[in-house]
């Protein structure tokens, strides 16, 4: 399938500016953080970059994509590739985690400077398989494009080569503290592991470290956010079952999302993280490793200040931000929901005892009465499964969106920061007046990192609304589930009182008023199919059982048997009797 | 519910068979939407034969007085003849206003104290959760008056010996000069006292057992009542609460969705489902005020219940009195006769003091006690009699009470479920709506 019809010819500006190696790496870079959107998926825009950039991926590939071993045989669903990003220049390319800095900064990597940048490509004119332009001027309609083509699950699990799962939390307890780890298992084909499976157990603290490395280590790239380290709201049991859970699902999730980032997959620390025994020992060695590769050196701001934010970042920091305060909104709406929800639940616990008091009262009433007693409080225990559901599934989610654009608010800063330091050391020379043709070169490599740094920016940001889609559109769903579920329970349980109820009043009523039985049995077959639309089976059966039980003798009965047998197999047409 | 729908028109076949032509008129109310009538009709097939008559009320604001304002509601009757013929019976109609409601009823309970005399809807708004108002003036509280008063009419109407009373005849059908008829009769003064029957609930020695009970049973009838209608006010406030969050989402998810490319038309729909769901409340509160009401209704009714009981405890405590006194009155015949001072007694003190009474004077007192004595007698027989007569047609209407509280009390429960299922349903409506504008998101 033809994707990219423009693409072929395309050199892109910045890639003819500077020196070819720089800008190939970042390129390639680029180009790998460009894969897809929700998983390893190629089937993005930027396929052809991917293509060009992904590292080697298992041969057994069956996809329609491309692997890198199917692209030089052009194979049929492949779009064209670029003279340049043959299968030759991807085996030359150096193994990302060989020299972790090296994709943003390094020197010598072989892609070509045809390798287009994202930017490029937003400029081509680029259309759907179908032959519908796109707009991919934009982040946001980036990943729309993304997601259109993002065909099946399937492509994820197939072309995905690593499997991180967070599990089994247990309590140790020590004479110094206790605490809580987590199982993180791991199984991969990837030859960046020594072995295919791994099993270790982590606590908190590690994954808050892994964060900081990641952090460090892949400054222009946004970090997945992990869940908050202290809840300080109200008194939190750390050691609950809820919470505990609660927060080995975001672990987990935290951890899904860096195995999905086909740069941050790739580094180093994340595979110790996932394959170290001893974690604690490499931590210490790593501090020794920081200080000689200089890792966090690089972005120490120099406090360039910046004038202008270019537009598309702008756009993206606006969004952010009022993003940020409509999930503020959400989160603090969900919590009054919440909130009203448990007050109305104190209510109805009491509402409920008042109607057995009465039934204990009365004698004819006492079964309706305590039927209505019951209904209400399988309300309650409804409601309350409602409440403690939104809580521990909906809300986290929030909360961690929150925190995510956050952490991306700060990349945007930082990319802010070594943009200002480029224009500040742009204009330096500018003022030597020096009629150089040629730029020197560290006000080069400011520019290539800036550029570096917008394109994974924008790359990322794709991917992350996509996945931002996909984990809001599940999240509401859900919460709307939970709410369908609450009410179908309600009416399921009335129905089943009610029945028995309603065999009784009409055990009650007089002979002789024939005509009164027929609407009175009218009355019940009406109510009762209004109820059996949501009941189960079982139920009509048992009711229709009662209800018959009572009727028996009376003329009415057969007729009014027919509308009960109408209603318990829940047709619609339901016969009004004469 | 066919039959217990208000129909429009005075066809109703049901009724059509049962009747047959009677005097005393029934009154079926009609475009009143509620479902009062469910009730009322079926107590009217309980009872015996009537003839049907339809009637209407309409409220209305006539500032009469200049000074005060109030609320007239009017009645209107029409007599039904026979099905046959249609409806061709000219409409009667004449205003009221609540207090003469009032003074209806008040002539009713005093004349007919054995009788469990339909209660009349709440003076003044009780029970009210913080939506709806407290103010008489406000017209969903008018309303839900003009159905009350509907409802008691019927009643009244149906019961078979209320029913006849010609006071409550001429309320429906003469506007002029009613008061006055009422007043004439007097029965203001027959009315007990609130002293007298207080001291009788305490002194009685030997009430009816049955009364007993049922006084109980109404005590504690009203105050689960009471406490039910508070509680539900308050559940109602909170789900009113619950449901109008709601629609924050609908504002947030429309400011969001204006952020947003491929989310934006999902989540501005799903808003939108959610300000349907918190609009929804106000409709489904409004029925179960009506539930509500007639609760309140049986609530007030137990306050008639007592009030035939407490009139049993008067009679009863008159005629332990009544008794007590012959039987002091025969004793002092007795001693005067025998001449023997059996008890001490200011008499006989006196007479140990000043001399004993001639015998001429004796023979008088004796004379005088023993035609007092016969007259206790008969005093004390016809009110042996007025009491059993009483306990007897008061037990009959209690009886017949009690099968229409559970009747009415059931169909109001039903429904009341009903309520909640509908209830839900719609809740399941909304929300599966809002999954699936969150599925194409």
């Amino acid at each position: 399938m033809s994707l990219w019809k423009g693409a072929g010819g395309g050199t892109g500006g910045c890639c003819a500016r500077s020196s070819s190696s720089v800008v190939a790496a970042a390129a390639a870079s680029c180009a790998s953080s460009h894969r897809g959107g929700g998983g390893q998926a190629p089937a993005a825009a930027p396929q052809l970059l991917a293509e060009a950039a992904r590292p080697p991926l298992p041969p057994s590939l069956p996809r329609s994509l491309p692997g890198p071993g199917t692209m030089s045989s052009g194979a049929a669903s492949a779009p064209k590739p670029l003279p340049s990003s043959g299968p030759k220049s991807l085996r030359e390319m150096p193994h990302p985690l060989a020299t972790s800095s090296s994709e943003e900064m390094g020197p010598a990597l072989t892609p070509s400077p045809d390798v287009l940048l994202p930017r490029s490509i937003a400029d081509k004119d680029l259309s759907l398989p179908n032959g519908t332009p796109v707009d991919t001027s934009s982040p946001a309609s980036s990943s729309s494009l993304l997601n259109r083509l993002q065909l099946d699950d399937d492509l994820d699990v197939e072309t995905r080569d690593l499997f991180v799962t967070v599990d089994d939390p247990k309590k140790h307890v020590c004479t110094m503290e206790t605490y809580i780890t987590y199982r993180v298992t791991t199984k991969t084909t990837r030859a960046e592991f020594d072995l295919p499976e791994y099993s270790v157990r982590r606590r908190y603290q590690d994954f808050d470290w892994l964060r900081n490395k990641l952090e460090e280590s892949q400054p222009t790239h946004l970090i997945p956010p992990l869940p908050e380290k202290f809840v300080v709201k109200g008194v939190v049991d750390r050691f609950s079952e809820e919470f505990v859970e609660t927060r080995r699902k975001a672990l987990d999730k935290f951890l899904k999302r860096i195995t999905d980032h086909p740069v941050l997959s790739f580094n180093e620390h994340f595979n110790v993280f996932l394959t170290a025994k001893d974690l604690n020992a490499y931590k210490k060695q790593g501090m020794a490793l920081l200080s000689k590769m200089g890792e966090s050196v690089k972005y120490v701001t120099g406090g360039y200040k910046l004038r202008t934010r270019p537009l598309e970042f702008a756009a993206i920091g606006d969004y952010l931000d009022t993003f940020s305060l409509k999930l503020g909104t959400i989160d603090r709406i969900a919590q009054r929901i919440i909130k009203e929800q448990l007050e109305y639940l104190v209510e109805l616990r009491e509402y409920g005892p008042v109607y057995s008091t009465w039934g204990g009262l009365e004698v004819e009433l006492s079964e309706p009465l305590e039927g209505v007693s019951a209904c209400i409080g399988n309300c309650c225990t409804a409601l309350e499964e409602l409440s403690e559901d939104m809580t521990e599934d909906f809300l986290p989610v929030l909360r961690e969106y929150i925190l995510y654009a956050e952490s991306m608010k700060n990349v945007l800063k930082k990319r802010d920061q070594v943009q200002a330091e480029y224009e500040a050391k742009l204009e330096a020379v500018a003022l030597k007046r020096e009629d150089r043709p040629k730029v020197p070169a560290d006000v080069e490599k400011c520019q290539d990192r800036v550029e570096c740094f917008n394109a994974d920016l924008k790359a990322d940001m794709e991917r992350w609304q996509n996945n931002k889609r996909q984990d809001f559109r599940q999240l509401l769903m859900g919460m709307a589930d939970k709410n369908i579920q609450y009410y179908e329970k309600d009416p399921v349980v009335s129905a089943g009182n009610f029945g028995a109820e309603e065999g009784y009043w009409v055990k009650g009523t007089r002979e002789a008023r024939k005509s009164r039985q027929l609407s009175s049995h009218i009355a019940a077959a009406n109510f009762l199919q209004a109820a059996f639309l949501q009941c189960p089976t079982q139920i009509n059966i048992h009711i229709y059982i009662n209800v018959n039980f009572k009727l028996s003798g009376k003329t009415a009965s057969v007729t009014g048997v027919c509308c009960f047998l109408n209603a318990s197999f829940s047709t619609v047409e339901y016969s009004r009797l004469p | 519910m066919e039959s217990a729908e208000p129909e429009p028109s005075g066809s109703r076949p049901e009724e059509e068979e049962e009747e047959e032509e009677e005097e005393d008129e029934e009154d079926g109310a009609l475009p009143a939407p509620e479902q009062p009538l469910a009730g009322m009709e079926d107590c009217l097939a309980k009872k015996m034969e009537i003839t049907v008559s339809e009637a209407e009320k309409r409220t209305g604001r006539n500032a009469m007085n200049i000074q005060e304002t109030y609320t007239a509601y009017l009645i209107e009757t029409r007599a039904v003849e026979s099905q046959s013929e249609g409806q061709c019976a000219p409409v009667e109609s004449l205003w009221r206003r609540y207090s003469e409601f009032e003074l209806l009823r008040n002539y009713l309970s005093v004349t007919y104290p054995h009788i469990v005399v339909p209660p009349l809807p709440e003076k003044r708004a009780d029970f009210v959760w913080h939506k709806l108002s407290a103010d008489n003036m406000d017209p969903d509280f008018v309303e839900r008056r003009r159905i009350g008063l509907e409802n008691f009419l019927l009643r009244v109407a149906s019961h078979p010996v209320l029913c006849q009373d010609k006071i409550f005849y001429v309320f429906l059908m003469q506007e002029g000069g009613w008061k006055e008829m009422v007043n004439e009769t007097g029965f203001q003064l027959k009315a007990d006292s609130r002293l007298k029957a207080l001291n009788a609930t305490f002194r009685v020695k030997n009430p009816d057992k049955r009364f007993t009970e049922l006084k109980h049973y109404s005590d504690e009838l009203q105050s689960v009542i009471s406490h039910l209608l508070r509680v539900r006010a308050r559940v109602a406030d909170r789900l009113y609460g619950v449901y109008k969050v709601h629609g924050n989402y609908g504002r947030v998810f429309s400011e969001w969705s204006a952020i947003e490319k491929e989310m934006g038309d999902g989540l501005q729909s799903a808003g939108h489902h959610m300000d349907v769901y918190a609009a929804s409340i106000d409709d489904i509160l409004e029925e179960e005020e009506h539930y509500a009401d007639q609760l309140k209704e049986y609530l007030f009714y137990a306050e008639a219940l007592r009030a035939v009981c407490r009139k049993h405890e008067l009679m009863q405590y008159d005629l332990e009195m009544a008794a007590q006194d012959l039987t002091s009155k025969k004793q002092q015949c007795e001693e005067l006769a025998t001449g023997t001072v059996r008890t001490f007694s200011l008499k006989g003190m006196t007479s140990k003091l000043f001399g004993q009474e001639t015998p001429e004077q004796r023979e008088a007192k004796i004379k005088v006690l023993e035609e007092q004595i016969q007259e206790g007698e008969e005093q004390l027989k016809s009110k042996n009699l007025e009491g059993r007569d009483f306990v007897k047609s008061a037990w009959a209407d209690i009886e017949r009470f009690k099968e229409q509280k559970n009747h009415d009390l059931k169909e109001a429960l039903i429904s009341y479920a009903v309520m909640q299922i509908s209830m839900c349903k719609k809740g399941i409506q909304v929300w599966t709506n809002a999954k699936e504008c969150f599925s194409k998101m």
